[in-house]
């Protein structure tokens, strides 16, 4: 899988590539408008990951460019605007998300997951982890055929899991992920502790072939056994 | 008090103090000048009454007063000592009013053939307490019809002349920071209202010269915080993933993290605020309250239910609102977070819907919050660090924004939250 960065802040940048790197993608990066415009043009991505503001350039105009060269890249738009007008614009110009600065890394790899996930099962809703399907459309786990009962919010935690395999999840971005933005996170902590634990039993109960791992005490990681 | 009337109530009091003075005055010198032609009326009977005693001395037994004015007894000069005419003031009893009346008396002595006799000369004075009441009657009318007139010419006169001074007041009571309106301008050729014309102009130029800095300052400021942000936090959670860190290196790690979201919370919900009172969000629709408040009371249903917190909805109505859906969204959401977070285990949330109302009821905190800084920016419950306390701040903003009512009331220990939609 090939993704290229399109942002100019360089740490940012370099930082998005190491995460990446270590999904084993290929990583690509352009630093302004000029040299991304040189490399959607000549290359072919699995994943865009633009930035709007850009040094000598719009990012919007790039979708744009891509239309127009009849490309159908996956474009993810990473703005510090939170504003729904650029939203509105970036998805209608054929952007498959966005999301603002700043993001948890989790966050970011399972909306690159997604997207990629959309792309390459063609129409296929099913993730196989082990002995394990989640089928994300019907919202069900099953385990060796046999269901196994997750309520809401297990199952939304299970598939942000299962979109950042082996990877750290923080409980901060877990608790932003389940609850949203504007939320004062004061007790939610010990809520998610609650959900990690009723996962883990469930899973364990049916045998699967999957774990939710504590990292440190800070966050969790889904391993495959 | 309207200024009109302020004028009005100085004058009126200037007025009672004249006139009172004035009245006293007046009455003291008619009082005088009555009795002094009556004294004079009185010396000139006297002079004939001597001339007719002179022609006809059977006057001289006129003892009693009767149906003439005078009466006269002879006295001895051993016991009454030649005297100069006295004038007094004194009652007598008259028929036709059977009461006693004041009368002036003129009391003099005189020499006739040898004989000394005393006369006594009377005239009807005026009744003074009838007097006094006639005279405060009148004053009393004449102090009412000068202040009617005042009123009136100043309702017509002055109103017309501090027209412009209304209208500037208004301009500027009217006058919002974030809309375009024009300068104030009305037509007066008096000095000093264009005078405060042009301060007034000046002073708007000057607000709203600073209030675009800050908002342009705070819009500015938060959006540049954003990458550093971003790039702290992902930094850190990549550092996290490192193979070689030990556990308390971790642990550090994660509480940065946990301060860099909170910094991250506060600059978005800054951000937030901003837009909310530059009032960025102008797309409006029909909202209905219903729909939102159970659709967030689903979100929360498992976290609820691992917290034992009973949440009812009383829907008496269907509230409909013309307002931003996103704004509706944050509104509802974070008063019910509110609700569910500052709430205790095995706690209760009431949600009523009635005509044109949202009322949120959560058991909580045993005391009242203080409802004059709740919903100021930056007020938190001291046990819970990680809040932001921007929460209630912002539902303050979004009700300001659209002239909804905003209150906060401890009933029976549970706290109410409400909106009125209609202002």
């Amino acid at each position: 899988m090939k993704i290229l960065i399109i942002e100019d802040e360089a740490e940012l940048r370099e930082t998005i590539q190491k995460s990446l790197l270590k999904e084993k993608y290929t990583v690509e990066t352009a630093h302004d408008f000029t040299s991304a415009s040189d490399k959607i043009t000549m290359y072919n991505y699995d994943c865009i990951l633009l930035d709007i503001m850009l040094p000598n350039g719009n990012g919007l105009d790039l979708l744009k460019h891509l239309k127009q060269l009849g490309k159908s890249e996956n474009v993810i738009i990473i703005s510090a605007k939170n504003a729904l007008d650029d939203k509105l614009k970036g998805l209608a110009l054929g952007a498959d998300d966005y999301l603002t600065k700043p993001f948890h890394i989790a966050e970011l790899t399972a909306r690159i997951t997604a997207v990629l996930r959309r792309k390459y099962f063609n129409g296929k809703s099913e993730v196989q982890l082990g002995n394990c399907t989640i089928n994300i459309q019907e919202r069900t786990l099953k385990v060796n055929q046999h269901d196994v009962h997750l309520n809401r919010k297990e199952f939304d935690i299970l598939n942000y899991f299962s979109l950042n395999k082996n990877r750290l999840i923080t409980k901060s971005a877990l608790a932003e992920y389940v609850w949203g933005d504007h939320i004062d996170q004061a007790d939610n902590f010990d809520f998610i502790y609650y959900q990690i634990k009723n996962l883990r039993k469930k899973l364990e109960d049916s045998n699967a072939e999957m774990a939710i791992e504590t990292v440190y005490g800070i966050g969790y990681k889904l391993i495959e056994k | 008090m309207r200024l009109l009337n302020q004028s009005l109530t100085y004058l009126s009091s200037a007025f009672l103090v004249i006139i009172g003075v004035w009245s006293i005055l007046f009455y003291i010198n008619i009082k005088d000048e009555i009795r002094d032609s009556i004294d004079d009326g009185l010396e000139n009977n006297k002079l004939l009454i001597y001339q007719k005693i002179k022609a006809d001395s059977t006057l001289l037994l006129q003892r009693e007063f009767g149906g003439n004015n005078f009466e006269i007894h002879p006295i001895s000069t051993q016991k009454v000592p030649f005297r100069k005419d006295v004038y007094k003031d004194t009652l007598m009893y008259r028929h036709n009013e059977d009461d006693l009346e004041p009368v002036r008396i003129l009391h003099a002595t005189f020499k006739h053939q040898n004989n000394y006799y005393r006369l006594k000369i009377i005239s009807s004075l005026i009744e003074e307490d009838d007097l006094i009441e006639d005279a405060s009657y009148s004053i009393f009318w004449l102090f009412i019809i000068l202040i009617a007139c005042i009123f009136i010419i100043n309702n017509f006169v002055l109103r017309k002349v501090w027209h412009p001074f209304y209208e500037i007041l208004n301009s500027l009571k009217n006058y919002r920071l974030n809309t375009n309106n024009s300068p104030i301008s009305v037509t007066t050729n008096t000095k000093e209202f264009i005078q405060l014309q042009d301060a007034s102009n000046a002073l708007i130029h000057h607000t709203k010269k600073a209030f675009i800095a800050q908002k342009e300052f705070t819009e500015n400021a938060s959006h540049e915080l954003q990458t550093p942000i971003a790039i702290i936090t992902n930094k850190l959670e990549l550092l996290l993933e490192s193979d070689h860190l030990n556990h308390d290196d971790a642990k550090t790690i994660s509480e940065v993290i946990q301060m860099t979201d909170r910094l991250k919370k506060l600059n978005k919900t800054l951000l937030l605020l901003t837009k909310i009172e530059n009032k960025q969000f102008i797309q409006q629709e029909g909202i209905s309250i219903n729909t939102i408040a159970k659709a967030h009371c689903q979100q929360f249903a498992e976290y609820t239910a691992f917290k034992h917190i009973e949440i009812k909805i009383e829907e008496a109505a269907n509230v409909q609102v013309q307002m931003n859906d996103s704004l509706a969204d944050i509104l509802i959401s974070n008063l019910i977070k509110n609700a569910i977070f500052h709430n205790i285990e095995h706690g209760k949330i009431i949600i009523l819907i009635t005509h044109q109302m949202f009322t949120i009821i959560n058991t909580g905190a045993k005391t009242a919050l203080d409802s004059k800084t709740i919903f100021n920016r930056f007020t938190k419950n001291e046990s819970k660090t990680q809040s932001t306390g921007l929460g209630l701040a912002v539902c303050k903003a979004i009700c300001d924004l659209y002239q909804f009512k905003l209150n906060y009331q401890f009933i029976q220990n549970e706290h109410h939250f409400s909106i009125h939609f209609k202002n």
